[in-house]
């Protein structure tokens, strides 16, 4: 039985109604998307759910779920995620995060990452490896929309989104994402300055993986950022940027499959 | 009627604008020649000047970051006004509270100007429109709550003078707020505030009395806002009793020809460029919004306004210009198709119009214009204070 099965597909959360989504069956992934949601409809996921039943939950702000508004950063929300693999009763799953969802997973390992077996990161934000004038994260809110596209797609067809097509319902989850990025991002701008101080604490087994043309933040940095967690493995992905599991799925998918095996 | 002089004292001398991307944020500063907005600055603040001799009343604003307008630090143009001139009343409009990290500096400031100038001084407190949080670093989600966290603190700051207080709110925390000097004004000057569409926001600020503005919006929609202002203003003892506040952009001439003339050099105003991502930043708006947005039906607040012809402008409202009869018959039309209102600002000033046409746009206004407007009666009861005096 899956998670959704057992529990409904809305969980409360200390007062906050999270919405939760599984596809597939068998060993659980929680499985954090990035901040856009593209993983959800994607080849990526749907190949995973082949093997696994695949938890992804909207942290608070993004798809359905609630947004308390005393939640200011990705902080609040790993504490959120955490209570959910908790409620779940989710223990020695693979945790999984792509792009924000990656932050917030990075978050919630360095509080408690004993429920979960591996840790898999893809192109997280999160961290501040350079100085006051360095650029470590491009700054995706000052830049003209077609020059965000060609930093965050290696092949920018890829980048299209349909709005036309969509109905009102399915446009206010893609308005309210760009919101709730913005609420928690802005200030640190897309970093927690605790948390380069705390990622010392992972004890699990983690992978960083990183799109060998994310123009968003380089692979120098995603190398840097592993290279703050104890033991970390890194490994690139070619022929894609800030989305390697939309852009390249099977690439991403072995290297995630033999990593969690 | 109160009639306001107003310019966003705009640095125009730049390249061809379709070789620019964007006049705002982005606008490499290059551009501009500190020789030639020494003059600039000077040349606005004598205009100002002139509107104090000629009966008229001074409004300021400031943004930051762009060539539509230089005056970056609003409080330091109305601490010269306050020196330089002696009659007429300086509203700033307006202090961007949301946009700046502490709000006591702004009643600390508004105090002195509002000492330095005898009382003269209006107070407004803007959200701040999308392209200024880039510039102020500010959240575009919660700039909305900022503003009114802002204007609660100011105010407390301004009426409490029995020592100190202590202040933990969302955005700002302060120890021992003690305001020297006070304001000059009692219990302080009178507050102003703007919107364009959040009526909720318009009848809040109504309710606590304050002046409500809004600046080159069709006058059906004018009519929307101060309809909402009205139902919900009380008076609450604030100098000045409340009001209505509408901006088009005015010029007065001598001949049909001039006064068109001089109505296109304002529309450049309009014509501002700005690069996408600078007008709707993530949050601003309501969801609702921007899912509009996303379906291509809304493309930010300004652009109903964008590429319009100057008879579309006039017959809206939103642009005023012709001989002195011919204004002052604009203004009384759009005063009945409002359901009137208390305070006119004129943008009088705006892109390339030089200081000869803009002073005598002005003196034509004030000298055969104001006469036949300054009587339109005020539509908010005055307060108790106000009306006996």
């Amino acid at each position: 039985m899956t998670v959704t099965e057992r529990i409904g597909n809305v969980v409360n959360v200390q007062g906050i109604d999270i919405e939760v989504k599984t596809l597939g069956s068998g060993a659980p992934i929680f499985l954090l998307q990035g901040e856009e949601q593209l993983e959800e409809g994607s080849a990526f996921v749907a190949d995973l759910a082949r093997t696994h039943q695949v938890i992804m939950p909207s942290p608070p702000g993004f798809g359905k779920s609630g947004r308390p508004d005393w939640m200011t950063n990705p902080d609040d929300l790993a504490y959120v995620m955490l209570d959910l693999a908790g409620i779940l009763g989710l223990n020695g799953a693979p945790l999984v995060g792509c792009s924000l969802g990656g932050w917030i997973a990075a978050e919630m390992a360095t509080k408690d990452d004993s429920r979960f077996s591996h840790i898999v990161l893809i192109d997280p934000y999160g961290v501040k490896v350079g100085g006051p004038f360095d650029v470590d994260i491009q700054d995706l809110w000052i830049q003209h929309p077609q020059k965000v596209a060609a930093m965050k797609w290696f092949d920018q067809e890829k980048s299209k989104r349909d709005f036309g097509a969509m109905s009102d319902d399915e446009l206010t989850v893609v308005a309210r994402n760009m919101e709730s990025f913005a609420r928690f991002c802005w200030e640190p701008y897309m970093h927690n300055p605790k948390l380069k101080h705390r990622l010392h604490r992972i004890q699990t087994p983690t992978l960083v993986l990183w799109g060998e043309q994310d123009g968003v933040a380089s692979a120098a940095y995603g190398k840097a950022y592993a290279g703050l967690i104890p033991g970390a493995k890194f490994a690139t992905i070619a022929e894609a940027a800030h989305y390697p599991q939309i852009e390249q799925p099977e690439a991403v998918l072995k290297a995630l499959r033999a990593f969690i095996a | 009627m109160f009639a306001w002089h107003f310019t966003e004292m705009p640095y125009p001398n730049l390249p061809p604008l379709d070789t620019l991307s964007t006049m705002r944020v982005s606008l490499p500063s290059s551009l501009y020649d500190p020789k030639i907005g020494a003059d600039l600055y000077n040349r606005y603040l004598d205009e100002h000047m002139l509107a104090d001799d000629l009966g008229l009343n001074m409004l300021l604003n400031e943004h930051h970051q762009t060539a539509t307008c230089i005056n970056t630090c609003a409080p330091l143009s109305a601490a010269v006004l306050a020196r330089q001139t002696s009659k007429g009343r300086i509203c700033i409009l307006g202090n961007p509270v949301a946009n700046r990290q502490d709000p006591i500096r702004i009643a600390e400031e508004m105090a002195m100007i509002d000492c330095i100038s005898r009382g003269r001084l209006d107070v407004g407190f803007v959200r701040g429109v999308p392209y200024e949080v880039f510039a102020a670093n500010s959240n575009p989600t919660q700039t909305v709550e900022r503003l009114w966290e802002g204007i609660d603190l100011v105010s407390k700051a301004w009426t409490t003078t029995d020592g100190p207080f202590n202040f933990e709110g969302k955005f700002t925390h302060k120890r021992a707020i003690n305001l020297w000097p006070r304001p000059y004004q009692t219990p302080h000057p009178a507050i102003w505030i703007t919107g364009s569409s959040d009526l909720d926001n318009i009848k809040r600020a109504a309710s606590r009395g304050f002046v409500f503005a809004t600046f080159l919006q069709p006058h059906t929609k004018v009519k929307w806002m101060f309809d909402g202002y009205r139902s919900a203003y009380q008076d609450t003892g604030l100098p000045g009793g409340g009001g209505t506040a509408y901006m088009p952009l005015v010029f007065t001439a001598d001949s049909d020809e001039e006064a068109e003339a001089g109505a296109r050099e304002l529309c450049w105003y309009l014509d501002a460029k700005t690069e996408p991502q600078y007008r709707n930043p993530p949050g601003y708006v309501p969801v609702e919004f921007n899912v509009q947005a996303l379906k291509g039906a809304f493309t930010g607040r300004t652009d109903a306004m964008r590429k319009q012809s100057i008879e579309f402008l006039k017959d809206q409202g939103v642009l005023i210009y012709g001989k002195p009869d011919d204004v002052a018959k604009q203004i009384k039309r759009l005063y009945d198709l409002v359901g009137g209102f208390d305070h006119l600002l004129m943008m009088q000033q705006a892109g390339h119009l030089d200081h000869k046409r803009t002073s005598r746009s002005m003196t034509l206004f004030a000298k055969e214009v104001y006469p036949q407007v300054r009587d339109l009666p005020r539509t908010q009861p005055m307060n108790a204070r106000a009306a006996a005096e």
